[in-house]
C-alpha cells in the first residue's frame, strides 16, 4: 500500500487539485460558497480577484471583441502564472478532461490495446499547433471564439458545474477516440489549448529534472509518459526536461524506482546542459 | 522509361509534401468547422440575460463563465448544453419555465467579466449618481396571439396583465363592448413595446395550454417601418426623411430612359 501511495503521490495530488477546483465551482454555483465562482473560462476568487482563460481571450480578441478590464486582468494573471511557474501544468493539474483521457489511457493499458490493436490512424504531435492556428483564423472569420464553441474541456467543466445533460456524449467521444483511435489522441495531439500552453510554458521554472548517473535504463518513465517525445534526454545526459509539451504531471517521477527523476526549479544561470554530469 | 525511380525523395520534397498535406487538411478541417460555427452561432429565438449587448457582439464577448447564472437567485438563466440547440455555453432563459423576476439590484449583470452584459444599458443617472434600473432592460418583447388568447374570446382573464411587473404600462387592458352578448366587455391585453422588458412573467402566468402571450427577441418581434411613411400629425416626424438615402425608384426596361427619349426613338415600333 505504501508502495502504491508513493508511486501515485503526484497522481493523487493532481486528482485532488482537479476535483477541488471543480468542487469549489460547484459550491459557488449550487450553495453560494463564493470562494471560487464561475468556471475554467473565467472566474472570481473571493468575489474580488478575476481569473480568465488567456486562450479564450486570444480567440475573442481575434474574433474582434473589445474586452472588459476584468477578464484582461484575469487572463494576464493566469498567463503570467503559467509563463513563470507552471508550464503546461494546466493540462494535468487543472483540466477536468485530463481525468477522462487518463482513464482511456489506463483502459488501454489494462486491455493491452497497445500490443493487440494495430495502429491504423497516424496523427502527428504538431497537429495541435495547426489546430491552434486554425482556431485563431476561424475566430477571425466567423466572429466567435472558435474553439470555445466546440471545446470538450468547456463542455465537461460546464457540465460538471452547471448540469451535465447531453454533455456526456462528446466526452464519451473523446474517451473512445483516445481508447481506440490514437493513444493520447486528444491531449497529446489535437487539443489547441494544450498547444497554447506548450508555447506559453516553454520557459517556465518548474521542471522535471533527470539525473543521468542514477538512471538504470528501465524505461518505465517513457512507458508512462503521455508526451514521451519530451523525455529525449533520458539515459543520455542529465538536465531538465525543457520541452514546453511536458505537462508536469509527474508520472515519470513517481514510477522511477531509481530516483533518477525529480521535480525541481530550472537552473538558468549555469544552463541546463552539463548539470551533474 | 521508369520515371518513378528517378524521383529522389529529398528532405526538401518531404517538407513540401508535408506542408501541402497539412495545409490541405487545415482547409478541410477549417471548412467543416466554419460550417458548424456558422450554424451554431445563429440562434434567432434565444433570449439573453438583461443588459446583453447586440447578439453579434454578445457572441464575441460572452466567455461562457456562467457567473451570471450563478448570480441569478431564481435559477432563471442556464448555460446552453449540447442538446439545447443553442450556441454552446452561452446563457439564456426560457420564460415559460423560469421567467426573469426583474431584481432591482440585477445581480446577474455586474458580475459579467467580459462586457457581454453591459451595466450602462440598465442604469439611469439620477442626480449625478449611476443607479441600476431593471425597467431599462430589453431582453425581448411579449407578443399576444389574438387567436388563442381567451380574453379576445370575451372570457375575462387578466392573468398576464396582473403578472406584469410594470402593470398598466407594459401591458394595458383595452376595454371594448362585446356586441355578441350586448352586456359584457372585452378586456384585451395590449403590449407596449416601449416599456416591455421581455421578462416573461406574463408568458409564465398565461392560463392557456401553450402560452398565448410569449416573449420573442426584439429583432424578431418588431417590424421596421422604413423612412417613407411619415406621421404628419406628429411634430418633427418628417425629420426621419433626412436619414433616407435619396428617392426610391423602380427601374423597368422602359423607365430607364426619360419619357421623351423613349417616345422619340422608334426603334421598337418598327421591329
Amino acid at each position: 500500500m505504501r508502495e502504491w501511495m508513493r508511486s501515485h503521490r503526484f497522481m493523487m495530488a493532481r486528482r485532488l487539485t482537479q476535483l477541488g477546483i471543480l468542487g469549489l465551482f460547484i459550491a459557488a454555483n449550487s450553495y453560494g460558497f463564493m470562494l471560487l465562482s464561475g468556471n475554467l473560462s473565467a472566474s472570481l476568487v473571493l468575489k474580488k480577484l478575476p481569473l480568465a482563460d488567456p486562450f479564450a481571450l486570444l480567440q475573442m480578441f481575434s474574433a474582434g471583441a473589445l474586452l472588459g478590464v476584468d477578464v484582461l486582468l484575469g487572463g494576464a494573471l493566469i498567463l503570467l502564472f503559467y509563463i513563470v511557474v507552471g508550464g503546461r501544468a494546466f493540462c494535468s493539474w487543472v483540466c477536468p478532461l485530463n481525468m477522462v483521457t487518463d482513464a482511456a489511457n489506463w483502459t488501454r493499458r489494462v486491455f493491452f490495446l497497445e500490443k493487440t490493436i494495430e495502429k491504423k490512424l497516424w496523427l502527428g504531435r504538431t497537429v495541435r499547433y495547426w489546430v491552434l492556428a486554425l482556431t485563431l483564423i476561424l475566430s477571425f472569420i466567423t466572429g466567435v471564439a472558435a474553439f470555445e464553441m466546440v471545446s470538450p474541456i468547456g463542455i465537461l467543466s460546464r457540465g460538471i458545474i452547471f448540469g451535465m445533460g447531453l454533455s456526456v456524449a462528446p466526452i464519451l467521444c473523446i474517451y473512445l477516440f483516445d481508447l481506440f483511435a490514437v493513444k493520447n489522441g486528444w491531449c497529446g495531439h489535437i487539443c489547441p489549448l494544450g498547444g497554447f500552453y506548450s508555447l506559453v510554458g516553454k520557459l517556465s521554472l518548474i521542471r522535471v529534472k533527470h539525473d543521468h548517473t542514477k538512471c538504470t535504463l528501465c524505461m518505465k518513465c517513457k512507458e508512462i509518459c503521455p508526451e514521451k517525445q519530451v523525455l529525449g534526454i533520458i539515459s543520455k545526459r542529465s538536465g531538465a526536461i525543457d520541452s514546453g509539451e511536458c505537462t508536469n504531471c509527474g508520472r515519470c517521477v513517481e514510477v522511477c524506482e531509481s530516483d533518477a527523476l525529480s521535480f525541481g526549479v530550472r537552473n538558468y544561470i549555469n544552463t541546463n546542459v552539463g548539470e551533474k554530469e | 522509361m521508369e520515371t518513378t525511380d528517378k524521383i529522389a525523395i529529398t528532405p526538401r520534397r518531404k517538407f513540401l509534401a508535408l506542408m501541402a498535406q497539412s495545409g490541405g487538411l487545415m482547409a478541410l478541417g477549417g471548412m467543416v468547422w466554419t460550417g458548424y460555427l456558422e450554424e451554431a452561432k445563429s440562434a434567432p429565438l434565444i433570449l439573453r440575460p438583461p443588459a446583453a449587448v447586440l447578439e453579434v457582439d454578445f457572441m464575441r464577448l460572452c466567455i461562457k463563465c456562467g457567473q451570471c447564472v450563478t448570480a441569478c437567485p431564481y435559477h432563471t438563466l442556464s448555460l446552453a448544453k449540447p442538446g439545447d440547440t443553442k450556441p454552446l455555453g452561452t446563457p439564456f432563459y426560457i420564460p415559460r419555465e423560469v421567467p426573469c423576476y426583474m431584481c432591482t439590484d440585477i445581480p446577474c449583470v455586474p458580475v459579467c467579466p467580459s462586457g457581454a452584459l453591459d451595466v450602462k444599458s440598465v442604469s439611469k443617472i439620477t442626480e449625478g449618481v449611476q443607479e441600476l434600473d431593471i425597467t431599462k432592460a430589453r431582453m425581448g418583447l411579449a407578443v399576444v396571439d389574438v387567436e388563442s388568447c381567451i380574453a379576445f374570446w370575451g372570457i375575462q382573464c387578466d392573468a398576464c396583465y396582473r403578472a406584469c411587473p410594470i402593470m398598466d404600462s407594459a401591458i394595458k387592458l383595452e376595454y371594448k363592448r362585446n356586441e355578441r352578448t350586448g352586456k359584457h366587455a372585452y378586456l384585451t391585453p395590449i403590449v407596449n413595446s416601449l416599456t416591455c422588458t421581455g421578462c416573461g412573467l406574463c408568458e409564465r402566468a398565461c392560463v392557456t395550454e401553450k402560452a398565448a402571450i410569449h416573449v420573442l427577441p426584439l429583432d424578431i418581434a418588431k417590424g421596421a417601418i422604413g423612412s417613407h411613411y411619415i406621421k404628419g400629425w406628429e411634430q418633427g416626424d418628417e425629420k426621419r426623411l433626412e436619414k433616407a438615402g435619396g428617392d426610391v425608384t423602380t427601374h423597368t426596361k422602359r423607365s430607364e430612359k426619360s419619357a421623351t427619349d423613349y417616345l422619340n426613338t422608334n426603334e421598337e415600333m418598327f421591329k
